[in-house]
């Protein structure tokens, strides 16, 4: 059914195919909103409308994935059951109808796509690569690796280093470029990194860091090494050094993002507070630190917590810069190592390891959302 | 949103304000703030720091073939030596050509469903009440850590073969559903939980005044959304925009495992074109440069409204 509808639009060119299926996806958006519009209503009609909402869109919906008659009568009847609950709803008709199409879409995909995933890594965690039950043998197995325990340090080093760095650098460069002259294109220099894929930055920093032993160096920093009359250094080699330098790029990428969203921020800080500061005799920076800053706070922890996630998932990077080279693992991408070597279990230890590092800050995270509640 | 109170002693600050209000335009003044000189120098500095690698790029891509492998690219300054043959190279290339295709008719798709998605779910988080719902919000946040690679194989599986029960299809899986379809639900099933997470705070921050003049003008949450969050959202729905169509477009990982054959988008297609042998390395500089071209392009169309809106809701919090 739906199979074959986007089999039939998929033989369409595909530029005739990205509006064709941008608008049905608009066109059932706009009847789920239809819907929640008229759901709360009361009187026999409505009451009627919701029913057949209720039982009908779930059975219409397996139909389309192709499903057995049972799976769609199934869907039907707890369909049915979902207009009983609701109509019995203590905030009102409608009110659950209502909750389930603005959150369905979402869940029904997050939960598919992330969440069962999530709950497979996790049994695997504690299973061998075999399938058999082994506790936490494969925690055991990270924590007894020198290696490993190098990929950890190096994980926590990125997660550390890159969105204080890129943070600082793009507040920095933000504030400096506000209200200048050229601000667009200043922004655009900085923002650049951001629209190259990692496939492009690995080739660009391939003539930053490269080195040859002897002759004419094409990367520019050993480049600079030899003009001033030093021998070439096969950067990516020297320990602890490398991790380090692959942070750089990733910073150099995050940066852009960094600046584009405070420099937003920043021009939202209301100019009267500033001149009231200026009155007060305050210089620039004592002004950007009491009333900039603080005007900014919520945009720093979003900015500070995306990157943060973003170093603690860096693959792309390490898998194409660094694994030729000693001691430049990161969680991430050892992961993959040992899913492609089959070793599931100890893979699986590795995103459970990874989910533990980045509690503390969904949990600071969890805070802040409640905290914003509460004022309002 | 509290201001921290700005008492700091005048003694401090060298000269007083009495001798700069006398200067006049104060206005003018304050939003000239920190364009001193220093500033300048530094933000020159940054913008060369992180331009020069791309600019090595840029020059290293109108170079002739045995050049790039002989020398570095600042040598050029001295030798003068460029062609635009490179880039005729790419662009003859079928493949290069129709991978671009294939970049925006996955790109674009996979930008508007999940946000879309993700603005319905950030509106029932930010202002209809239910059990749960912190809790739930929390949940979503933190699936962002969950790393795709974790989430490719059960993916795959479930859009090859479908989903069965007891032998029996509930879902019959994606095969023959046109080229595109699973790379769009993939990246929109990965974008959502950032997505919802980034929406949510900036919905939030509609004044709640307004959400409640217009129930009590009778509209329900449809019309609500419809009429009065998604116009007031519209510069965050579009910050996201940009970056959802820019981390679709630089992808690589899904469109390994997602977009085969036909599908292949220009970083996948770039790639290969560096896994043969190496031999094709010189063409990665033009090709690379070609790649980037769209996602500038988008960006400078879509810059104002970072500059209207706020990703994050910056002023209050």
């Amino acid at each position: 059914m739906l199979k074959d509808l986007l089999g039939w639009i998929g033989g369409f060119p595909p530029l005739v195919q990205i509006p064709v299926v941008i608008l049905a996806f608009l066109v059932v958006i706009a009847l789920v909103l239809f819907f929640v519009e008229i759901a709360p209503r009361s009187g026999r009609n409505y009451t009627i409308i919701r029913l057949v909402v209720a039982v009908a869109v779930p059975a219409l919906a397996l139909l389309a994935l192709g499903s057995i008659w049972w799976g769609i009568a199934i869907a039907a009847v707890v369909g049915g059951l979902f207009f009983l609950l609701d109509y019995r709803s203590r905030e009102g008709k409608g009110y659950i109808l209502q909750l389930v199409g603005f959150l369905a879409p979402a869940f029904i995909l997050v939960i598919i796509g992330l969440v069962y995933p999530t709950i497979q890594t996790i049994i695997a965690s504690f299973q061998s690569s075999r399938g058999a039950f082994i506790g936490f043998d494969n925690f055991a197995w990270i924590f007894s690796q020198p290696e490993n325990l190098v990929t950890i340090r190096n994980t926590i080093i990125w997660v550390l280093v890159v969105p204080v760095v890129s943070t600082i650098a793009g507040l920095a460069y933000a504030v400096f470029i506000d209200r200048s002259r050229g601000e667009k294109v200043f922004k655009i220099l900085v923002f650049m990194p951001m629209a190259i894929s990692f496939v492009g930055a690995s080739i660009i920093w391939r003539f930053v860091y490269g080195y040859r032993g002897e002759g004419s160096q094409y990367g520019i920093i050993n480049g600079i090494i030899v003009a001033l009359g030093g021998d070439p250094v096969n950067l990516l080699q020297q320990v602890p050094l490398n991790t380090f330098l692959l942070i750089v790029v990733l910073i150099w990428v995050q940066t852009g993002f960094a600046m584009v969203v405070l420099s937003a921020a920043i021009k939202n800080v209301p100019a009267e507070q500033l001149e009231a500061a200026e009155i007060d005799g305050t210089n620039s920076f004592q002004r950007f630190w009491n009333v900039t800053l603080p005007g900014i706070r919520s945009s720093l922890v979003v900015v500070l917590t995306t990157i943060s996630i973003a170093s603690l998932k860096v693959f792309d990077i390490v898998r194409t810069m660094g694994t030729a080279y000693p001691d430049t693992g990161v969680i991430a991408n050892d992961m993959v190592t040992l899913l492609q070597k089959f070793e599931t279990g100890r893979s699986s230890a590795f995103a459970v390891l990874l989910f533990l590092l980045v509690m503390p800050i969904v949990i600071y995270n969890a805070r802040q959302i409640k905290k914003q509640r509460e004022i309002r | 949103m509290s201001v921290a109170p700005v008492d700091l002693p005048i003694a401090g600050t060298g000269k007083g304000a009495i001798e700069r209000a006398d200067t006049g335009s104060i206005t003018k003044r304050t939003k000239k703030r920190l364009t001193s000189r220093g500033a300048t120098i530094a933000s020159l500095i940054i913008a060369l720091l992180w331009t020069i690698p791309t600019f090595g790029l840029f020059i290293t891509s109108l170079r002739p073939q045995e050049e790039i492998t002989r020398s570095g690219w600042w040598e050029v300054f001295t030798k003068w030596d460029f062609t635009i043959e490179n880039y005729q190279t790419v662009l003859a290339n079928p493949d290069i050509a129709s991978s671009i295709i294939n970049s925006i008719a996955i790109a674009l798709p996979a930008t508007v469903i999940p946000l879309v998605i993700a603005s319905l779910a950030a509106y029932a988080f930010a202002w209809i009440d239910f059990r749960g719902k912190d809790f739930l919000f929390v949940g979503v946040f933190a699936l962002q850590i969950v790393p795709i690679q974790m989430a490719l194989v059960p993916l795959l599986s479930l859009f090859s073969r479908g989903f069965q029960v007891a032998g029996d299809p509930l879902f019959e899986g994606f095969r023959g559903a046109g080229e595109y379809t699973q790379v769009w639900v993939a990246h929109s099933i990965f974008a959502l939980p950032l997505a919802i997470f980034l929406l949510h705070n900036f919905i939030t921050e509609i004044p709640r005044e307004v959400i409640e003049a217009a129930r009590v003008d009778g509209a329900g949450h449809g019309q609500i959304f419809f009429r009065i969050v998604l116009p007031l959202t519209v510069p965050a729905i579009a910050s996201f925009a940009i970056f959802q169509f820019l981390w679709v477009w630089n992808d690589l990982l899904i469109a390994l495992i997602f977009a085969s054959g036909a599908a292949s988008p220009i970083t996948r297609t770039l790639a290969e074109l560096t896994g043969e042998f190496g031999q094709n390395a010189y063409l990665l500089p033009a090709g690379a440069f070609i790649s980037m071209l769209i996602p500038l392009i988008v960006f400078f169309a879509l810059q104002r409204f970072f500059v209207r809106g706020l990703l994050a809701g910056s002023t209050k919090g």
